[in-house]
């Protein structure tokens, strides 16, 4: 990030001509790429209408979920100060036949599950690809990452006759076998693991005559934690947002959030209020986790881009 | 007992160098230390296959795993989309190819396929810009750079189904928000509902909302991968920053762009979520103006006609249309970097 040399001026006038210099100076002066100086106020006024765009939606809902119907039929356009029926609506959502709370239990039990599963078999496949020696690894690892274009998705008709088959319709089993591990995982612990985990340390456990699977629990288990932290992240946000699968198998009587809230929408479409309230309150608890390790989600974004 | 795995480098992918020669202090599993020897003989045969088998061990896991929950369902497609085959009544006679025929004579399938192509355009266009655009000003030297990107990356963590339902409202046809803030500046009411390019305009704002700052966040790291140096032999060669932008940062980020655009095409054309919830009916509107080929798929396996065979059917041209998808990218992409300048093509 930091630039090594800058020329000064005057010698860049003398090596490349005064055209040189002169656009040299005009990018000292304004806010030049890359350069280290501080951007102007444009970029800042910029930034925070960006920001206005990504968090206004949000507020938008929390400002109708505070209100009632009749005044959000009469303003299409919410007043910037809340209205007073927040609690209240809340506790309708709550009171409402959608199962709100056995939903919220429904998501957190898959989410916590898939996001530990995932973390724990992709750091195992990635350890195994990045630091053992076998036949067969290097199309293996192709496979891998072939498989994360699969649409997964379309294959919902033989996943759902199959269980159906097993009686799982209507259960979590059904949501939570089928999100146990993910390519994405198993690359991304192969990557991460490739760079930070030192062939000494695995030798320097094996000489002292441990096993593999106690060089992995030993090991490679702790050379992974901010890795696998950022894993387990993603896997749980993409669960607890996840509509399509636990829309079809699990069904009105054993929802997840997501389903819930698609209930609500269906048998209660007139009252606005009570919606976003929904909207809300299942929003609530990933701004939550975004507040306290949005950081972590952001850093994790960006390494994996570099990366991938 | 103790054979040290030597380093490899894999090859492929993209590991270090990719020298494919056996590491040098290898193979012959030496037991260096013969120290009780009556012993050591079966606990090196138990050594030994700890090392030849843990690494498939530890691997199998997620490949049964997969082939279980992910390929045997895609190929199993296929042979429900050659038979009868109903929700309740479950497996029927073998028909061959009548579902296809079957699904490709609903004018229904035509108006899905239109759809998902139409949202997936409006999306992904307008969010590579956004996402470039956006990198670009994060990429300056800010203030309180971590504020800004949890900043564009909030909508992120906002489910589908809420970011779908806040902008339902916020479109609605009568005494929406939007429609009133046109109305401000003097446009005409716009039926964001009732016609068809208006809804995909609405359904792909929701998807713009909730991705556009995960790929900036993607797009903003290659940025700040190029070498900084390369800005500077611009700026000495005079070049103005808009020109610096085009030449440099652009090509730069060539190969982040079609990951991003490659991951797009996947999703994009997968849609459900934000059309299905557009409505509390939920089948894409009163003429399906808004149903995509995975509401589509829904509608006739779950819905009115309850024939998993047709909904198998659909699925599989779906799959094959995202393939071919994905071989045209790859072959486009290959020539553009082959036949463009090295310094694109490079990373």
């Amino acid at each position: 990030m930091a630039r090594t040399t800058t020329p000064s001026l005057p010698m860049v006038e003398q090596i490349a001509g005064k055209g040189a210099a002169r656009a040299a100076a005009r990018r000292r002066d304004g806010a030049g790429m890359g350069a280290n100086r501080r951007p102007g106020w444009v970029t800042y006024a910029l930034m925070g209408l960006i920001l206005a765009i990504s968090a206004y939606p949000l507020y938008y809902a929390f400002l109708l979920a505070s209100s009632d119907a009749q005044t959000i039929a009469q303003n299409p356009i919410p007043s910037l100060i809340p209205g007073g029926n927040f609690v209240e609506n809340i506790q309708r959502v709550l009171a409402s036949d959608i199962n709100f709370w056995v939903a919220f239990r429904n998501s957190l039990i898959i989410a916590v599950l898939s996001a530990v599963s995932v973390v724990f078999f992709s750091t195992l496949a990635g350890f195994s690809f990045s630091k053992l020696r076998f036949r067969g690894r290097g199309p293996l690892l192709v496979f891998v990452i072939a498989t994360m274009a699969v649409p997964t998705q379309l294959g919902v008709v033989p996943m759902f006759i199959v269980m159906a088959e097993l009686g799982w319709v209507g259960q979590l089993q059904a949501v939570i076998v089928p999100g146990l591990v993910t390519a994405f995982g198993v690359f991304w612990m192969t990557q991460y693991l490739e760079s930070a985990l030192p062939y000494e340390l695995i030798e320097a456990a094996r000489v002292d005559g441990c096993s593999m699977i106690r060089t992995f629990w030993h090991v490679a288990i702790p050379a992974s934690r901010p890795a696998a932290a950022m894993l387990g992240l993603f896997t749980f946000v993409a669960s607890w947002t996840n509509f399509f699968w636990p829309f079809i198998v699990l069904g009105p009587s054993n929802p997840t959030l997501p389903v819930a809230v698609q209930l609500l929408q269906a048998s209660y479409f007139k009252d606005m209020s009570l919606i976003m309230a929904g909207v809300v309150v299942s929003t609530i608890p990933l701004i939550l986790v975004f507040v306290f390790v949005g950081r972590q989600l952001v850093s994790g974004i960006m390494q994996g881009a570099v990366k991938g | 007992m103790a054979t040290v795995t030597p380093p490899r480098d894999t090859p492929g992918t993209h590991g270090t160098a990719g020298v494919d020669a056996p590491a040098p202090a290898a193979r012959p599993s030496q037991s260096p230390a013969g120290r009780s020897a009556p012993t050591s003989s079966l606990r090196d045969v138990l050594g030994r296959m700890d090392v030849k088998l843990s690494p498939y061990l530890y691997i199998a896991p997620f490949f049964v795993l997969f082939a279980v929950v992910g390929l045997f369902p895609l190929a199993y497609t296929a042979y429900v989309s050659v038979h009868d085959w109903h929700l309740i009544g479950g497996q029927g006679d073998f028909v061959g190819l009548q579902n296809y025929t079957d699904v490709l004579q609903q004018p229904r399938f035509f108006t899905a396929l239109r759809n998902t192509f139409s949202i997936f355009i409006l999306s992904a266009v307008p969010q590579l810009i956004a996402a470039i655009a956006i990198a670009a000003v994060l990429d300056a030297n800010i203030r309180a750079k971590t504020f800004w990107r949890m900043g564009v990356l909030l909508p992120y963590v906002v489910a589908p189904v809420a970011v779908a339902l806040i902008f339902s409202r916020a479109f609605a046809d009568q005494s929406g928000m939007v429609n009133e803030i046109l109305g401000l500046v003097g446009v005409e009411p716009i039926r964001w509902h009732a016609d068809s390019l208006a809804s995909h305009v609405a359904i792909a704002t929701m998807v713009n909302f909730r991705w556009t700052g995960y790929n900036t966040l993607i797009l903003l790291a290659a940025m700040q991968a190029v070498p900084r140096d390369l800005y500077e032999a611009a700026i000495i060669d005079g070049a103005s920053r808009v020109r610096t932008f085009f030449s440099i940062t652009v090509p730069m980020l060539r190969p982040t762009l079609i990951f991003v655009i490659i991951t797009m095409t996947i999703g994009g054309l997968q849609i459900f979520d934000e059309p299905r919830m557009f409505d509390q009916l939920g089948q894409g509107g009163a003429d399906r103006q808004w149903m995509t080929m995975t509401m589509f798929l829904y509608e006739l396996g779950w819905g009115a006609q309850k024939s998993f065979g047709r909904a198998s059917a659909v699925a599989w041209i779906l799959f094959l249309i995202i393939i071919g998808i994905g071989v045209l990218n790859f072959v486009l992409t290959r020539r553009i970097a082959s036949t463009g300048s090295a310094k694109g093509a490079k990373h």
